[in-house]
């Protein structure tokens, strides 16, 4: 279930510009299947956590209006390069994910 | 003694209280126990979704930026950037005010990290998209619209 993500993080003066690209089907519930008729279930990304060596540096709720593959991205100020930022997802199931990525 | 006996029982009473109500369904196990906020993200407008997430009276402020294009032909992917640049940002929320629940994404700032997000949304209809941005303590708010060719929720 869980496939890769993409991060990337790089340094832009003092400010580290960290780009997550989370692969994720992100069904409403309220889309049927063009085949059966069926409302597809919700299955949803709901919590997205994102630390920079160890230190939590942001904590996102996801609603069911995010889209498919949601792509985040955020700035921090004050890491180094070399510095290790974390991303972590847990969506409505109970699935999770995690990838991290060395700031350059 | 006795006092501390009075609050052993006042806390029994008290856990007994909210096994009533979660049996009741009053409250949901789910939403007395996640840290997902369910009410406001389930909520059906901006109003009650902005008092899921404890926001009051939020005032108009310049210093939030939405960055989005004025015409989404795809509603169900639409690129947004919120740039705050008020001191001591803690908070960011972005609404998409037509969706059926309005509430997109709330994200909490910490360590150092900017009034700034970035991320895709669906918007179901040409609307105002609001961000709400907490800092020190105090809420503050910015639109934008966006026109929406083809929906992006169901089909």
């Amino acid at each position: 279930m869980a496939e890769p993500m993409r991060i990337r993080a790089t340094m832009a003066g003092d400010v580290a510009d960290v780009k997550v690209l989370m692969n994720h089907p992100m069904e409403t519930g309220l889309r049927k299947d063009a085949k059966t008729g069926q409302l597809v279930p919700a299955h949803f990304i709901q919590d997205v956590t994102a630390t920079v060596n160890g230190a939590a540096v942001l904590n996102a709720d996801f609603g069911t209006g995010i889209s498919k593959n949601p792509y985040l991205g955020f700035k921090v100020k004050g890491p180094q390069k070399g510095d290790k930022v974390v991303v972590n997802w847990v969506d409505n199931k109970g699935d999770k994910n995690s990838a991290e990525a060395t700031i350059g | 003694m006795n006092a501390l006996r009075r609050n052993v029982l006042k806390g029994a009473a008290g856990a007994g209280a909210v096994a009533i109500a979660v049996a009741a369904g009053l409250l949901k196990p789910t939403q007395a126990m996640a840290a997902w906020n369910k009410a406001a993200f389930e909520a059906k407008s901006v109003g009650d979704a902005m008092k899921g997430l404890d926001v009051v009276g939020p005032i108009d402020s310049k210093e939030i930026t939405i960055k989005m294009p004025d015409i989404a032909e795809n509603g169900a992917v639409v690129p947004v950037e919120v740039t705050s640049s008020i001191a001591g940002t803690t908070g960011i929320a972005i609404f998409a005010e037509k969706n059926g629940t309005p509430l997109v994404g709330s994200y909490s700032l910490s360590g150092g990290a900017e009034g700034f997000i970035s991320t895709r949304i669906k918007v179901a209809q040409t609307s105002f998209v609001r961000a709400v941005v907490n800092a020190g303590g105090k809420s503050y708010t910015a639109t934008k619209e966006v026109k929406v060719t083809v929906g992006g929720c169901g089909g």
